[in-house]
C-alpha cells in the first residue's frame, strides 16, 4: 500500500515533466529523422541538379556517361575555355585523347569542392567505359554477353554450427545488434541508476526525507524510489520500442526504396530486425537483464546518494558503480569479437558485467543453461544488494555533515 | 493515569559514540510532555526508536501497553526538526499523498485537510506549489500533514523554530486543542521558553544521560526555595557586600519594571539562612522587598547539566572524541 503509493509519486513526477515527454518522444523522431531525413530531402525536393559538360574532343565516351543521382553528364562542342565560362555547367570534365592508352589523361573542373563519392563515381565509370573501349579493341566476338557472364558480385553467407542443425547468421548483423543493445542496456543503468542518486541526495538536502520516513519504513522508501524510477525507464522502453515497430513497418520500407544501393550485410541486418519472433526473443532477454541489471546497481547508486550530502561528494563513491558498468561495457565491445571465449563466460556470469556481456553476446546464440545461469546470478545478487543498501540507506540518510568512505558504509551495515 | 509510551532502558551507540545510554521515559496519557536537553544530547535518536525509524542496541518501548511494532507509527505523527516537503509538488496533492501513506484514504484526506486549510485559514495555497511558499507557510503544510490523521501520540522537535511569535501562538492553541480531544504531546526542544508553560513533565537528557525527570510544577517546587528577588534603594555596593558570603549566585533581574527602587535577583547557598540574608541585607540597604521565586525550567536544565557535567567529569577520565 505505501510502497505502491510511493511508487505512484516517484512515477509520476517524472513522467509528467516535460523533460521526460520530450526525450522520450522526441529524440527518437530527431535520430529516425536524421536517418530518413536526407532521403527524404532527395525523394520530394529532388537533389540540386549539377550538370558537367563533357568535353570530349576525341569522341572517346560520347553519350557514355550515364546521368545518376544528382549528376547530369552533357556532351558538348565547345573549347574547354568555354564550357568554363558558361554558367549552366557546375563543372567540366576534359576527357584527353589519349585516355584509352593513358589512365590519367582526363581531369575534372568544379566550382564547388567534389565529394569523395562524386569524385570516386565518376573515375569508376570512366574506368568502365575505358575498360570496355580496350576490351574492344581485342576483336572478340559477342562481348558484351561474355562481360555480363563473367561478372560477379559474391555475398557470403555466414552460418552457425551448433546442435540443432545450421542456423544461417550474418555475424556483421549479430555485432551491430548486440552492440545497440548493450548501449541500450549501459545507458538505461547509467541514466536511471544515477536518476536513483541524485532523486535521494535532493530528499536528503531538502529533509523531506526525514518527514517521509516519519510514516514510512525507509526501505519501504528506497524501494519505492527504485522501482517508480525503475517504471519510468521501462515506460521509455515501450515507447521506444512502439516507434521502432512503427518505424519498420512504415519507414524502413520507404528508405529501402531509395537505398537500392546498401549492402548486404546491412540488408541482412534489416531483415532480421524485421523478424518479429526475433527481434521479441531478443527484446524479451534484453528486458529481463535490463531490470537485472538496473536493480542491481541502482540499489549502489541508492546506497551512495544515501550517504552524502551532494553529488559533489558523491563522485569518489560513485565510482564504485560506474567503474564496473565501464569495465562491463569494455569486456563487452571485446567479446563481441570473440563471444564463446572464456572470458566471454566467466564475465557473463558475474552480475557486475553480465548485463552488458550478455547482451553483446546474446545476438550471436547463447545456450539457454547460460542464460539461465547468469539471470539467476544476477537477481539473487541483486536480492543481496538491496538488502545491503537498504541497511547503508537507512543509517546514511540520517547523516549530514560529513563526506563517508567506503569504510564507514560498511560500518552502518553493521548497525542494529 | 496510565502511561501511553513507555522507553525503558534505552541503549543506541554509533560508531565513536554513545547517542543514549539507558535512557528511561514514561509519558503519561493525556500529557504535554517536554523533553529537553542541548543540542546533540541524544533527543532525536530517542524519537527516532520511539517512531520506529532506527532499532535500539538494548532497552524497549512500549506503546499502549504492548511492545511497539511497526504498525504503531501510523498512531504516531512526527513533526521532524529538520523538515522539508517535495518542492515540485503541489500542497494540496502533496498533503493527500502523506495523509495516504498514514493509512487514510484518498477522500477522508482531502476532506479533513480542507477543513484544517479553512482553520489555518491557507485554503488558497491547495494548488501552489511549494516551491512557491515561504518557510513558515511550508511549516505550517508541515504541521497540518503531521496531525492529520488524529494520531494518539504527536511528537514535535523543535516546532517552533521558523515560526513568527503570531503563528508560533496558533499553533501552540492547535496543540493543546489536539491535547484536549485526547491526543498525547511530546515536544523535543533545546529551548525551555518556549514549552515551558504547555508541558505538564519533563525529563532532561544531557550527553546521553536522563538527568531529571518530572512533573513541572514539583520539579520546580524542589528546586525552588533559594532564589530570592531582593528590592531595595540606594547604593547596591554595601548591599552586595554584606550579602555574598550568604549567596551562591547574584544577578540582575531581567524583568525590572522600574516604579520603585533597584533589584537583585540572589541564589541562597544554603536554604536555611533566609533569616540571616533577611537581616544583612535590611542592614546594609533601604530593604522595599523580598520576595522567593520559583526557577523557571530554564534555571534548573541549565543547573541540573552544571550538576551532571561536574559529577561526570569526576567519575570519568576525559574522553576524546574523534571528530
Amino acid at each position: 500500500m505505501q510502497l505502491s503509493l510511493i511508487i505512484q509519486r516517484e512515477y509520476l513526477e517524472r513522467v509528467r515533466r516535460k523533460s521526460f515527454i520530450i526525450t522520450t518522444v522526441l529524440m527518437p523522431i530527431i535520430m529516425i529523422g536524421m536517418m530518413v531525413f536526407p532521403a527524404l530531402i532527395a525523394i520530394w525536393s529532388g537533389p540540386e541538379k549539377k550538370t558537367i559538360a563533357v568535353v570530349d574532343p576525341a569522341g572517346i565516351i560520347g553519350q557514355g556517361l550515364p546521368s545518376e543521382g544528382e549528376l547530369s553528364f552533357q556532351a558538348v562542342d565547345m573549347s574547354v575555355e568555354e564550357a568554363k565560362a558558361d554558367d549552366k555547367f557546375d563543372g567540366v570534365l576534359v576527357i584527353g585523347e589519349n585516355l584509352i592508352n593513358d589512365d590519367t589523361d582526363a581531369s575534372l573542373f568544379t566550382r564547388e569542392a567534389v565529394s569523395m563519392n562524386t569524385e570516386q563515381s565518376i573515375s569508376g565509370e570512366l574506368s568502365r567505359i575505358v575498360e570496355q573501349k580496350r576490351l574492344a579493341q581485342y576483336d572478340i566476338a559477342d562481348l558484351d554477353q561474355i562481360i555480363a557472364a563473367v561478372q560477379a558480385n559474391v555475398r557470403m553467407q555466414t552460418f552457425t554450427m551448433g546442435d540443432d542443425g545450421e542456423k544461417e547468421t550474418s555475424s556483421m548483423a549479430s555485432y551491430l545488434i548486440g552492440m545497440v543493445m548493450m548501449m541500450v542496456l549501459y545507458m538505461f543503468i547509467l541514466m536511471y541508476g544515477q536518476m536513483v542518486m541524485t532523486s535521494i541526495i535532493e530528499e536528503k538536502a531538502n529533509r523531506v526525507l526525514e518527514v517521509v520516513v516519519s510514516s514510512v519504513k525507509p526501505f519501504t522508501l528506497m524501494m519505492g524510489k527504485i522501482l517508480g524510477i525503475g517504471f519510468v525507464a521501462l515506460t521509455q522502453i515501450v515507447i521506444w520500442a512502439f516507434l521502432l515497430l512503427a518505424f519498420t513497418m512504415w519507414g524502413l520500407p520507404a528508405i529501402l526504396s531509395y537505398a537500392s544501393n546498401m549492402d548486404a550485410d546491412t540488408l541482412s541486418l534489416i531483415l532480421g530486425i524485421g523478424n518479429p519472433a526475433y527481434i521479441m526473443k531478443l527484446f524479451g532477454c534484453m528486458t529481463l537483464f535490463l531490470i537485472g541489471g538496473y536493480l542491481f546497481y541502482s540499489s549502489i547508486y541508492a546506497a551512495i546518494g544515501s550517504s552524502v550530502d551532494n553529488i559533489q561528494d558523491a563522485s569518489q563513491l560513485t565510482s564504485f558503480a560506474v567503474m564496473p558498468i565501464i569495465i562491463g561495457l569494455l569486456i563487452a565491445i571485446t567479446v563481441v569479437n570473440d563471444p564463446t571465449s572464456q572470458l566471454a563466460f566467466w564475465s557473463s556470469m558475474i552480475p557486475f558485467t553480465s548485463p552488458m556481456v550478455m547482451m553483446a553476446r546474446m545476438p550471436f546464440g547463447v545456450p539457454g543453461w547460460e542464460l539461465a545461469v547468469s539471470a539467476v546470478v544476477l537477481f539473487l545478487s541483486v536480492l543481496f544488494m538491496i538488502w545491503l543498501s537498504a541497511k547503508i540507506y537507512r543509517v546514511g540518510i540520517f547523516m549530514y555533515g560529513k563526506k563517508p568512505n567506503i569504510k564507514e558504509l560498511i560500518k552502518w551495515a553493521k548497525y542494529k | 493515569m496510565s502511561n501511553l509510551l513507555e522507553a525503558n532502558g534505552i541503549v543506541k551507540n554509533y560508531t565513536g559514540h554513545k547517542a543514549l545510554d539507558d535512557v528511561t521515559v514514561h509519558v503519561p496519557e493525556g500529557s504535554v510532555y517536554g523533553l529537553l536537553g542541548p543540542n546533540g544530547a541524544g533527543k532525536t535518536t530517542l524519537i527516532r526508536i520511539i517512531n520506529h525509524i532506527t532499532a535500539p542496541d538494548a532497552g524497549e518501548v512500549i506503546f499502549d501497553g504492548k511492545p511497539l511494532t511497526a504498525d504503531d507509527v501510523k498512531y504516531i505523527g512526527y513533526l521532524p526538526e529538520e523538515r522539508g516537503l517535495y518542492k515540485k509538488m503541489k500542497v494540496g496533492e502533496q498533503a493527500v499523498f502523506f495523509a495516504r501513506l498514514k493509512g487514510l484514504s484518498k477522500h477522508d484526506a482531502e476532506v479533513r485537510l480542507r477543513e484544517w486549510f479553512q482553520r489555518l485559514e491557507i485554503d488558497n495555497w491547495w494548488n501552489k506549489k511549494v516551491e512557491e511558499l515561504s518557510k513558515g507557510m511550508a511549516q505550517k503544510v508541515q504541521f497540518i500533514i503531521t496531525v492529520l490523521h488524529q494520531p494518539k501520540l504527536l511528537i514535535f522537535d523543535e516546532p517552533f523554530s521558523g515560526f513568527d511569535p503570531i503563528n508560533a501562538n496558533i499553533l501552540k492553541r492547535e496543540i493543546l486543542r489536539l491535547r484536549d480531544e485526547g491526543a498525547t504531546v511530546i515536544f523535543s526542544t533545546h529551548n525551555m521558553n518556549s514549552v515551558e508553560e504547555l508541558c505538564d513533565h519533563i525529563t532532561l537528557i544531557n550527553k546521553s544521560h536522563n538527568i531529571l525527570t518530572g512533573n513541572v510544577e514539583e520539579l520546580r517546587r524542589s528546586f525552588g526555595g533559594n532564589r530570592f528577588r531582593i528590592t531595595f534603594e540606594g547604593d547596591r555596593a554595601p548591599l552586595t557586600e554584606a550579602i555574598t558570603p550568604l549567596v551562591s549566585y547574584i544577578g540582575e533581574d531581567e524583568e525590572e519594571n522600574k516604579s520603585v527602587g533597584q533589584s537583585l535577583i540572589v541564589e541562597l547557598a544554603d536554604k536555611g539562612a533566609r533569616r540571616e540574608l533577611i537581616d544583612k541585607a535590611n542592614k546594609s540597604t533601604e530593604l522595599l522587598g523580598f520576595e522567593p521565586l520559583l526557577p523557571s525550567i530554564n534555571n534548573i536544565f541549565i543547573n541540573a547539566v552544571r550538576n551532571s557535567t561536574e559529577s561526570a567529569s569526576e567519575i570519568h577520565p576525559p574522553v576524546f572524541k574523534n571528530l
